[in-house]
């Protein structure tokens, strides 16, 4: 795990949550703008999988346990193409706060990966 | 890009906000199934009792979400059921965790350790949304009571 990386990760999720958040609630329904920041914080999750399947090669294992990282990282990659799918369905405001909500679930998710890989002694 | 969304009755609205508690919810159900499942693989002998009570809530989650969204009256006893029972597990649990972890098998207190679960010292781990949530689901069900369970429960 790349420590910048992670925290620049986990800045985006809680801006683009808070960003459809005000959006949704404003009324709009999801658009290109609430449904790119969503797309942009998956994009960040793929590229932390990459990191997190790379760093244990390059002298950089986790120091909690790796199975618990992971369900927390699949997990949350799940969730935007969810909600997407769901906003692509549904095309009204609350759709957006849903958008929202799961950005920001995703950097709790986020702070919990950096939790276990930079601290947990298991 | 301006909001074009036609004028819609009232009950739309409240249907609009139920589906963001569908969410949550859905988000709840898997974080506790997510954990009640790596607790037991990794360490069910630890904390036998407080690693099942985070199955069943990760069970009672999911079948809440499930109600919240299939339609019918029985799925609305079914949510009614589930939510209430969320109520008394986060407030019961939340309680003993506090008050004896060791009843639970709980070596601490602390909500975000290794042997916490969903309803630890009422959702603390979870920022108290397991607190919250069941009340806004239970209001939220009032305004949408489906007229079957009206006409046999009166007010």
């Amino acid at each position: 795990m790349i420590e910048w990386f992670t925290w620049l990760q986990l800045a985006v999720a809680v801006l683009a949550g808070l960003f459809c958040l005000v959006l949704g609630l404003l009324g709009r329904q999801p658009n290109d703008y609430s449904l790119g920041a969503t797309l942009l914080v998956e994009l960040l999750l793929i590229a932390q999988l990459v990191v997190a399947i790379a760093a244990p090669f390059v002298g950089n294992p986790p120091r909690g346990s790796l199975p618990e990282f992971y369900i927390y990282l699949v997990s949350a990659l799940l969730l935007p193409p969810l909600a997407g799918f769901w906003a692509l369905l549904e095309r009204n405001r609350w759709a957006t706060v849903v958008l929202g909500v799961i950005c920001l679930a995703i950097a709790v998710m986020v702070y919990r990966m950096y939790q276990i890989w930079v601290f947990q002694v298991a | 890009m301006a909001a074009n969304s036609s004028p819609r009755p009232v009950r739309t609205k409240t249907l609009g906000i139920g589906r963001v508690l569908v969410a949550v919810y859905g988000i709840l159900a898997l974080a506790a199934t997510g954990r009640s499942v790596f607790q037991i693989i990794d360490r069910f002998v630890e904390a036998p009792l407080a690693f099942s009570l985070s199955a069943l809530s990760a069970v009672v989650y999911i079948v809440a979400t499930i109600a919240l969204v299939a339609p019918g009256a029985s799925w609305y006893r079914v949510a009614r059921l589930t939510i209430g029972f969320e109520l008394i597990g986060v407030l019961v649990v939340g309680t003993i965790s506090l008050v004896a972890p060791g009843l639970l098998g709980l070596h601490s207190i602390n909500p975000f350790g290794r042997e916490s679960t969903v309803w630890s010292a009422y959702g603390l781990g979870y920022l108290l949304i397991p607190l919250v949530l069941p009340v806004l689901g239970l209001l939220y069900l009032r305004t949408r009571r489906p007229a079957a369970i009206e006409a046999d429960v009166p007010e």
